[in-house]
């Protein structure tokens, strides 16, 4: 099998993924998985979905040569500009998708989780945009800081109901959205936002954010000569961005580097565990109780990770690194006054790591997935930096 | 405990053995005497007279009861078995500490511990089937871990003398509930209605629909779960099946703080409505 292909009949990349949803929720995943596998190999399906990508969604989305930045961090910096899509991230991609799946299996109601509440905006947008019933997910603590991403929300007519359980924030989330769903799975689909969760979601959400590394690949040719970048760097919460990157260069020479929060590092920190639907590596007590991420990002503030990150790196295809909140806040500002480009704080991660590997980094191309912007994390630095940025770090 | 080296396969899942387990064979022949089955769930480690609810509700004429294993992040519960776990963790429950309790707590009926599936992965699966087995435990029931993925799992359980019950719930289609009740051991577990565990005001259509199917398929003992929140309710629905679950309502009264008397006095209401009815 080669490598970033589809999962094994069973939905597993490895020894991770499967299918550990309540009983209730089997028959509603086989029935996403045959709806979606008929409609991938469906030509008109990919060109009513590649439509909405170009006329609605504005892709592709460029690459940006970062020029101020290259010539500081001294490595030829490139930029996957997913913070120019329609809603303001990568998220539209897996989400235009799964509406037209949901709408092809007749199903009038979009449920979500959010995070950082990108997801949930990308979500709600597609309910509007298909006339659906639209109900988000979000942790109280997120929709606290997130504050903008709620109102947008309810803008666009969904319901944003917050989780109070645990944690509160993305991973309770999820685990009210399967709730909401064990009850309503007769008209709802589950709009997961990430590439995680129970068998098709991973391998399909993949595909959906396929596009990304399909077209980076093909701008990164022009640029490069026919060549690939040395590297490619994305941040990984849950996964989605990070993977549907590096899906266009799993065949390639190119390192792929996944970028965790120090906070939320399931691959290194954690061990492989069973949570919403999938086996993965998880931050865990000794009990198997799942542990509390923390993250000065809502939408990488999770525990677990997408199966197949898993997989890369048990196979050594990709590795994963951490940078911490502190760092992240100095690569918001870097990117900000070097490149005019404000990022949302989860590419703001991968920008961190490249910043400080700097060093070993030196003479080498570097692809980043620039895969929000920032607008949504305004008011949360302006609480973290003061109103007064004016002077001082990031030049 | 290093859960490094434990990975997830997807094991073909075996056929049931074919001799019924002893957990299985007391459920039968309690219903062969013409009584209807009552299994209450209790919390384990919420609150320092958990064990004492356990043999208080034995004695009121439960038939075994279920213990829940506290789990972080329990997606088939509602909000009163949320809440009860979540109490139980804060106060230091643990699978081991709750087990270690069942080992001497001698309730004089059969116990079906209830978790999740990441609590039996991360101790390993042989080890936590080992580990149930060693605490008197007859069977053991993982609602995130259905049919297609319970390989690994059944086969430590069968050799534990573990009873794994599978859950069956309204969605599935035909072809899907004999495969799910041929591998059932103890009893097979209806799952009433669409939703999570909570008492609901009315019975779902859905309970005695669900309950119909299965008896087409099945002579194992048939316990209806989710959903059942009053002794009318259990009475209704027993009319398609075997005997009921009750969970949210006993944790209720638990979180209420109605101690072993509370919970006796509830179970015996059941008891007494499951009995009292001409079947």
């Amino acid at each position: 099998m080669s490598i970033m292909s589809e999962p094994s009949a069973s939905g597993r990349f490895g020894s991770f993924g499967g299918r550990y949803v309540p009983e209730t929720l089997v028959p509603a995943c086989e029935e996403l998985e045959a709806a979606f596998r008929e409609a991938w190999a469906e030509p008109a399906f990919r060109a009513e979905l590649d439509g909405l990508l170009r006329d609605y969604a504005g892709r592709p989305s460029p690459v940006t040569e970062a020029k101020r930045l290259s010539e500081q961090l001294g490595c030829r910096v490139l930029l996957k500009r997913e913070d120019l899509n329609h809603t303001g991230s990568h998220k539209i991609n897996n989400v235009l998708g799964q509406a037209l799946l949901a709408r092809r299996m007749g199903k009038t109601r979009l449920l979500a989780e959010t995070g950082a509440g990108q997801h949930g905006v990308a979500t709600a947008t597609a309910a509007a945009l298909f006339g659906m019933e639209c109900v988000v997910y979000m942790g109280e603590v997120d929709m606290d800081r997130q504050s903008l991403n709620v109102f947008r929300m309810r803008l666009l007519g969904a319901e944003v109901r917050p989780a109070l359980s645990g944690s509160r924030t993305l991973k309770d989330a999820v685990n009210e959205a399967m709730r909401d769903w064990v009850g309503t799975v007769e008209n709802s689909h589950y709009c997961l936002g990430s590439a995680l969760g129970p068998h098709p979601y991973p391998w399909m959400v993949r595909e959906f954010h396929r596009v990304i590394g399909e077209e980076s690949r093909a701008q990164c040719a022009l640029l490069l000569d026919g060549g690939t970048p040395d590297v490619i760097a994305a941040c990984v919460g849950g996964g989605s961005n990070a993977i549907g990157i590096f899906s266009g260069f799993a065949d390639t020479d190119a390192e792929l580097v996944g970028v965790q929060p120090a906070g939320g590092a399931s691959i290194g920190h954690g061990s492989p565990g069973i949570v919403h639907g999938m086996v993965s590596y998880l931050l865990q007590d000794e009990w198997g109780q799942v542990e509390e991420a923390l993250s000065i990002s809502a939408g990488l503030d999770y525990p677990g990770v997408g199966p197949e990150h898993s997989h890369l790196e048990e196979i050594g295809r990709a590795r994963y690194e951490t940078v911490t909140d502190a760092e992240v806040v100095d690569a918001f500002l870097l990117l900000s006054r070097t490149e005019g480009i404000i990022p949302a704080l989860e590419p703001a991660h991968a920008i961190a790591w490249m910043s400080r590997e700097r060093a070993s980094l030196e003479g080498q191309t570097v692809l980043v997935c620039l895969s929000g912007r920032g607008d949504k994390d305004v008011a949360q630095m302006m609480d973290v930096l003061g109103a007064d940025v004016s002077t001082g770090r990031g030049r | 405990m290093s859960a490094t080296t434990v990975t997830a396969t997807a094991t073909p899942v075996p056929p049931a053995p074919l001799a019924i387990g002893p957990f299985e064979a007391r459920l039968r022949a309690a219903r062969a005497e013409g009584r209807k089955l009552l299994v209450p769930y209790v919390t384990g480690g919420l609150g320092a007279d958990w064990c004492e609810i356990v043999r208080a509700a034995a004695a009121a004429g439960a038939d075994a009861i279920e213990i829940g294993i506290p789990f972080s992040d329990p997606v088939m519960d509602g909000p009163t078995i949320q809440q009860a776990s979540d109490r139980a963790l804060r106060s230091g429950a643990t699978p081991q500490s709750v087990l270690d309790s069942l080992r001497t707590i001698d309730a004089g009926v059969p116990l079906a511990v209830m978790t999740y599936a990441n609590i039996a992965f991360h101790a390993g699966w042989e080890r936590f089937a080992s580990q149930l087995h060693d605490a008197n435990v007859a069977a053991a029931i993982l609602p995130d871990l259905p049919l297609d993925e319970a390989g690994d799992w059944c086969v430590a359980a069968d050799e534990h003398s573990v009873e794994t019950v599978l859950l069956a719930a309204p969605t599935a289609p035909d072809e899907r509930l004999p495969r799910i009740c041929e591998r059932s051991r103890g009893f097979v577990y209806a799952v009433g209605l669409l939703g999570v565990t909570g008492a609901r005001e009315s019975l779902a259509a859905s309970a005695l629909v669900i309950a119909r199917r299965l008896k087409l398929v099945t002579d194992k003992p048939l316990l209806v779960g989710v959903g059942i929140g009053s002794p009318a309710q259990a009475v209704e629905v027993c009319a398609s099946a075997d005997g009921v679950v009750i969970g949210s309502v006993v944790v209720q009264r638990m979180l209420e703080g109605g101690g072993p008397e509370g919970v006796a006095a509830l179970v015996r209401e059941y008891r007494t409505a499951l009995d009292s009815h001409e079947w």
